[in-house]
């Protein structure tokens, strides 16, 4: 190892600046807050199935309590948990690794973005329990509901939410600065940007997008508290401002969001699937140029979220194109996938099935997307549980499927163990089958006119019916049974952790510079510099007798 | 850890240069797109201004609209922005813009004398914007300017959008400044104490960089804020 000189505990585990070190801290904070998220979703579930009865025989729920609920799930796990394991966390674990750098572009800017991040999440946590509650003025955060106490009832709440939304974005504004300079520049030598591995291109675009989209969310947000604490009226019709402004901003902001957070998760999708199909990425260039116009399409697709609050009907028309097309860059990734996997020597691992249930549950998700981009369907559909489901369909697998293979697939460059794969399997099957029994059913009953934000469907009549109430339990069991499902995983992760099988280089025999490096790399990461020589997908190549050659391998007879 | 941006790598492996590893300096690709990201907050903020302004019948409450009681919830009518002090200040951001690049272009030189008195001229041409916008909120140097500033003036945050834009957005971009001076003069005492002697200009020109930046932005604000007619 590179580093003679002894380091203290603090400076090797908590303020550290080494990018392994950060990308452990964000992940566990992220998974951390997952459990936080994943049981907000689990009480304010049984008051939906259950509305007239103490929820786990605390109380009754009251609606303002509800909306807290729903509010602070949907920001935690987008905020919380999606940006700092995916985009954070992956991307600081592998970025430098895939590139074969020894750290960061700016290492004491990585542990700065970590801190800033950790003081966001204790902003959040203490949101909860200052006087009024937690915000309530969904994850959104639309005015009235954001700019007013009167509004959602809730005045500290909301101040303390802006207040830890913007910490951490300052976090990734700083940690995007950050990959987007590794990625770009601390490259090997021979290793062009046509010879960056899937999840690199991936990463660097999603920060890109971040990095751009961020601003004027950031203006926004500072406007909201202005309007709360200051009496300006930026947001408020009656001292001449308008409450769609926000809507813009945020969804400016609010839609490419989204792709920052599946760019990263469909490039570990990439990783994942190749290395266990054994077989090429099919179309790496057609995949790469079409995140790139993923990205920039995602700029002009942010109006379909105000078809019903109020946008000109003929700016309808072109919001509702661009949202249809921005499907078609996804579309080349998943037949993508299907056509790298296709007749390949598939190893059934769990990263592989998690890999593989992505990509089904994620398609459910994009169809159904376009039913909602469509200004006409959307109309009859907006607000209700049939959005909710289809960005589940798409959120979930996101930040939870694709974080699963990717946690089973590179835990050797975590913790240099292999998780078991007896629990794994046991894990994925119950994510799977609980996944669709909580969300399928929720596609019903926004058909059936299950508005989003209200905390008892059985006030109305058409859903008080047997079918729906039906429908309302399956999902939310399906609910507890996502959530029981995740115990074997938390145990598999730390009994691997400290007793795990060791893990040689490189287990999964796959091609990219981080198989080249310890389980785990130690500080410096490698032993010595390296070089890249090929692409990084060369799996059963003609004229050599070996099954893959890994980018690091130097250039063989017969190649 | 080395506190040079330039020599992050801390490991035994320093990569050789090579075309494909490319020319810039990683501190130099990580300001372009902090700053392609701070561009994009300028503009949240301006196209706000920008839909208020557009969408508003009455912008200013002026003198006269004031007195056919058009604009009752205030208690007086709202000034005028003064555009030749501004552009005093406009063009004193210029300037200093000027100086940074001859500064810049002295550490290249090797030229450590002229490059110190270039950085502080620059330094000095930031502080004194912000003395501006002090005299143009406050009227802190009225005994010079002869101008109580627009707060006392009846121009107060909060009471319309006219106000409240003004003072979000240039207030924004003053500690955009503020946050200039403070990295130059870092940069200032790291040249007297020798950093650059050896005629490596990168931090400089980083430097230099956000500096150039905050000056372009001032034009697109001082141009939409104070330019557009009533």
């Amino acid at each position: 190892m590179s580093h003679t000189a002894e380091e203290s505990f603090i400076s090797k585990y908590v303020f550290s600046v080494d990018h392994k070190v950060i990308a452990k801290q964000y992940m566990i904070t992220g998974l951390l807050m997952a459990i936080v998220g994943g049981l907000l979703a689990g009480v304010f579930r049984t008051q939906l199935a259950w509305p007239d009865e103490p929820v786990f025989g605390l109380g009754i729920m009251a609606p303002h309590v509800y909306n807290a609920m729903v509010t602070m799930h949907g920001t935690i796990m987008v905020f919380w948990v999606a940006m700092p394991v995916l985009v954070a966390g992956f991307g600081n674990l592998l970025v430098p690794l895939m590139v074969g750098a020894d750290d960061m572009a700016f290492p004491r800017l990585n542990m700065t973005s970590y801190w800033v991040f950790f003081l966001s999440t204790i902003v959040l946590i203490i949101s909860f329990f200052v006087p009024g509650g937690a915000a309530a003025g969904g994850w959104t955060s639309y005015p009235p509901l954001s700019n007013s106490i009167e509004a959602s009832g809730v005045n500290w709440g909301v101040n303390l939410w802006v207040l830890a939304v913007a910490l951490e974005f300052v976090a990734f504004l700083l940690g995007g600065i950050n990959i987007i300079t590794t990625g770009i520049n601390m490259r090997v030598p021979g290793m062009s940007m046509w010879d960056l591995p899937l999840f690199v291109w991936e990463t660097v675009i999603a920060s890109i997008v971040f990095l751009l989209s961020v601003g004027p969310l950031i203006g926004g947000a500072v406007m909201i508290l202005l309007d709360r604490n200051f009496g300006t009226g930026f947001y408020d019709p009656i001292q001449g401002g308008d409450p769609l402004l926000f809507q813009h901003l945020f969804w400016f902001f609010g839609h490419p969001e989204v792709y920052v957070i599946l760019l990263p998760a469909l490039g570990i999708l990439g990783e994942v699937l190749c290395a266990n199909s054994r077989k090429t990425l099919y179309g790496y260039k057609m995949i790469v140029w079409s995140v790139i116009v993923a990205g920039i399409l995602s700029f002009v697709v942010w109006a379909h979220h105000q078809f019903v609050s109020g946008i000109d009907p003929r700016l309808a028309f072109p919001f509702s194109l661009m949202t249809i097309l921005i499907s078609v860059p996804f579309a080349v990734h998943l037949f993508a996938f299907i056509a790298t996997v296709w007749r390949g020597s598939i190893r059934f691992n769990t990263a592989m099935l998690f890999a593989c249930g992505f990509v089904a549950l994620f398609l459910i998700g994009g169809v159904t997307g376009i039913m909602n981009g469509t200004a006409a369907i959307d109309i009859y559909i907006h607000d209700t549980y049939f959005v909710v489901a289809h960005f589940h369909y798409t959120l979930v697998p996101i930040t939870f499927i694709a974080t699963f293979a990717g946690i089973y697939h590179w835990f050797p460059k975590l913790f240099g163990s292999l998780m078991n794969e007896t629990l794994g399997k046991i894990h994925f099957l119950g994510t799977f089958v609980f996944l669709n029994l909580t969300f399928l059913p929720q596609f019903n009953l926004g058909m059936m006119g299950h508005h989003r934000r209200i905390a008892n469907p059985t006030a109305f009549d058409f859903l008080s019916t047997s079918d729906a109430l039906f429908l309302q339990e399956l999902s939310t069991i399906g609910t507890y049974g996502l959530l029981l499902a995740q115990i074997p995983f938390v145990f598999n992760f730390f009994s691997s952790m400290f007793r795990g099988e060791k893990a040689e280089r490189n287990p999964w025999q796959a091609t990219t510079l981080e198989w080249n490096t310890e389980s785990p790399p130690g500080h410096g990461n490698f032993d010595a510099p390296q070089k890249a020589y090929r692409g990084p997908y060369v799996y059963s190549p003609e004229g050599v007798s070996v099954d893959f050659l890994p980018q690091f391998e130097p250039p063989q007879d017969g190649e | 850890m080395s506190a040079n941006a330039d020599s992050h790598h801390h490991g035994p492996v320093d990569w050789p240069q090579e075309e494909h590893v490319g020319e810039i300096t990683a501190g130099k690709l990580g300001m372009w797109i902090f700053l392609l990201s701070d561009a994009f907050s300028f503009s949240g903020l301006l196209l706000a201004y920008g839909i208020r302004r557009g969408a508003s019948d009455m912008w200013r409450c002026s003198e006269e609209l004031f007195n056919q009681g058009l604009c009752s919830w205030l208690e007086r009518p709202e000034p005028e922005l003064g555009i030749n002090f501004t552009a005093g200040l406009t063009f004193l951001l210029i300037c200093s813009s000027v100086s940074m690049v001859m500064s810049y272009a002295a550490v290249v030189e090797k030229d450590m004398k002229s490059a110190k008195m270039w950085l502080g001229l620059t330094i000095l041409g930031g502080a004194l914007f912000l003395c501006g916008q002090m005299q143009e909120y406050f009227g802190t140097f009225a005994f010079i300017f002869h101008h109580e500033g627009l707060i006392k003036e009846g121009l107060i945050f909060g009471q319309s959008n006219y106000a409240t834009t003004f003072y979000a957005i240039t207030a924004f971009h003053g500690m955009h400044v503020l946050t200039g001076v403070t990295y130059l003069t870092v940069m200032w005492i790291k040249m007297l104490k020798g950093h650059f002697d050896d005629g490596n200009a990168n931090m400089i020109e980083i430097a230099g960089l956000f500096w150039h930046f905050v000056d372009l932005v001032w034009i697109l604000v001082f141009t939409l804020i104070y330019l557009i007619p009533l």
